[in-house]
């Protein structure tokens, strides 16, 4: 199963983080996507791993050459398929029987960023359903330049806090509400992440019904989204960021 | 000051943001003993709009307890706290207002469901007292309707539409879009509604005119006595002076004042459409040799910071027809605007500044409601 994941992962990781230049360049945010093998209708590896990189913008172009509407009833199917290595990625993309064959260059896969979060790590994690986090992220002030996050074992057990022009805000999750599914809170922390940055994993975040936020000792953020699809199907949508200063925790 | 509402009164509340924010760009908040009062006043200052909910409208209410206390915010900032109506009726239980001066922030708090507390520090600034003049227990004219009538009828014009003409004559209403003196009229397309007098809840006509005044306020005021579901009252007099909108229930009260074209303008429309029923039936205008552009809302401001208050000094019903706009004050008024420039025609903006006066700020609203335009000049030295 690993291996299968590998794959996907590797291709859709610079899918969801908005293209390898964020990760490559301001080295603070990684996102990743994991695509179980059941949600292909077939899925074929020969081998144990397989790894490339391909431009992002090029992908998403192809996912959407027949314009990416949502007209009911018409979908767009697709089959991915990789010769391996120095071979393009190739594209069978058919919609109301007219086919288009993309081929995609691939490139020497980059070394993705380790952020080295460990759950050994982790000092305090909590588990939201989405709903609640979709109506504040959607509400955020996005004058606020970051979006504080502090997460206690006593009040105000999590708080996404945000300073803009016309003052500040905050939105208080207490640990016994419906909402929280799982709350693991074991010190104190406040830390401060670019809204610019979080502002990409809303995406996730619309799509998804779980989501798990976790800090570890060095005030990294990690964002776990479980998206179901209509079959009923799981994929994770994980984030890594990087807090945006110190600040002293009281 | 401290205050909270629950329920349903929330989405009140925010509606009465939502149209305060078509009038104007800041809020204008003053608790008093009588509730809390909202307003704005749009850039011009030819329409002023004021909400006052009363202390029953809480579920608490607190007035600061020693002295007056006003400020004024961005409306854009509360709006945010108030932005998606459907949330705030699907998920907010309760809203707490609170006013903390020594760290100049309003505190905005709901209190959602599941527990999620949302909480809002504002900075304010603090503000002269901002209050129109009018006095609309004298107007002869009222007319008042449920708000299903006033928006069916104002849904005839289109958005882009910016004035509207309302003719009443003993027993009917007319309502027709106001053409430009100079549009070209082998274009221009004219609109009319006539409404019967048994179609309003009150029906008084003391003279008959034809008044001209913006329709963006008032559909500002529809959206929210619609969601209110309460009936709105359409207060005027003659060409010139202002027509207030009313909208009143046990708990909450709101006026929009809003200038009406001059006599003059009127006349020279009314030779434009000669043609049209109604008119021919009004009386002929009295002040038509004028070429002063319109008559005035007065709006007083006055310095925050002194104990006491007092009515401006020259203030009597006599002079609230009297011209007031100098080529100065014109002048003025257009600098003043931002975003938009004020149609000449209702630039009858009249600005006093009173130094406030006695320890009854909770009075002041009423009081300066029954006081008329001052005909000084803008600033008032302190007396």
């Amino acid at each position: 199963m690993i291996q299968y994941l590998c794959l996907i992962c590797n291709c859709v990781e610079q899918m969801l983080d908005g293209g390898e230049v964020t990760v490559e360049e301001s080295k603070c945010l990684q996102a990743n996507a994991f695509i179980q093998a059941e949600i292909f209708q077939e899925f074929t590896l020969k081998e144990d791993v397989v790894g490339f990189q391909v431009n992002l913008t090029v992908l998403l172009d192809c996912l959407t050459i027949f314009g990416g509407s949502t007209v009911p009833g018409v979908s767009t199917a697709l089959r991915m398929c990789y010769n391996g290595y120095g071979y393009p990625l190739t594209l069978f993309l058919e919609e109301g029987g007219v086919v288009t064959v993309c081929k995609i260059n691939t490139q020497e896969p980059e070394e993705p960023l380790d952020f080295d979060f460990c759950s050994t790590n982790v000092t305090n994690k909590v588990i939201l359903q989405s709903d609640s986090l979709k109506e504040a992220f959607s509400e955020l002030d996005m004058t606020s330049e970051i979006l504080q996050l502090t997460m206690s074992p006593s009040h105000p057990y999590f708080r996404l806090s945000t300073f803009g022009n016309s003052g500040n805000a905050h939105y208080d999750y207490p640990k016994d509400s419906d909402m929280m599914e799982l709350f693991q809170c074991t010190k104190t922390q406040t830390n401060r992440y670019k809204m610019s940055l979080l502002k990409p994993s809303t995406k996730a975040l619309a799509l998804s019904c779980k989501v798990s936020v976790r800090t570890d000792t060095r005030g990294f953020l990690s964002l776990q989204y479980l998206v179901r699809n209509d079959d009923g199907q799981i994929c994770f949508v994980e984030y890594y960021c990087c807090p945006d200063e110190e600040v002293d925790e009281e | 000051m401290d205050c909270v509402a629950t329920g349903g009164n929330v989405k009140v509340l925010a509606k009465a943001i939502h149209s305060l924010s078509r009038i104007g760009e800041e809020l204008y908040l003053e608790p008093t003993e009588d509730g809390l009062t909202l307003r704005a006043v749009n850039s011009s200052r030819s329409a002023f709009a004021c909400f006052l909910m009363s202390p029953l409208f809480f579920q608490r209410y607190q007035a600061p307890p020693d002295h007056a206390f006003r400020c004024k915010m961005p409306i854009k900032s509360v709006q945010t706290v108030f932005r998606s109506l459907s949330s705030l009726e699907r998920s907010v239980e309760k809203c707490r207002i609170e006013m903390n001066t020594e760290k100049c922030r309003l505190r905005i708090t709901l209190h959602c469901k599941h527990g999620l507390l949302k909480t809002h520090n504002l900075s304010f600034q603090d503000c002269e007292n901002l209050q129109a003049v009018f006095d609309k227990d004298n107007c002869p004219n009222v007319l008042r309707a449920q708000p299903r009538l006033w928006v069916d009828t104002v849904l005839h014009f289109p958005p882009s539409l910016e004035e509207v003409s309302v003719s009443v004559s003993s027993d009917r209403v007319w309502l027709r879009n106001h053409v430009e003196d100079d549009a070209d009229s082998s274009k221009a397309m004219m609109t009319e509604l006539c409404l019967s007098s048994e179609e309003f809840d009150h029906f008084a006509i003391g003279t008959q005119t034809t008044i001209t005044f913006c329709l963006k306020e008032l559909r500002g005021l529809l959206v929210f006595a619609e969601t209110a579901g309460l009936p709105v009252s359409m207060y005027f007099d003659e060409p010139g002076s202002p027509v207030v909108l009313n909208v009143t229930d046990s708990v909450l009260e709101a006026n929009f004042v809003l200038a009406t074209l001059s006599e003059e303008a009127h006349q020279r429309n009314h030779n434009n459409n000669k043609a049209d029923g109604p008119q021919t039936e009004l009386p002929p205008d009295d002040f038509m040799c004028d070429d002063i552009d319109s008559y005035l809302i007065a709006m007083e401001t006055s310095d925050l910071a002194g104990p006491s208050y007092e009515p401006p000094p020259q203030t009597s019903s006599t002079n609230r027809k009297s011209r007031l706009i100098s080529e100065e004050e014109d002048e003025e008024v257009e600098e003043d605007s931002e975003e938009r420039p004020p149609n000449k025609k209702f630039c009858s903006l009249f600005f006093g500044s009173v130094l406030p006066a006695s320890p009854q700020p909770s009075n002041q609203t009423i009081q300066s409601q029954e006081v008329l335009a001052s005909d000084s000049e803008d600033e008032r030295p302190s007396e």
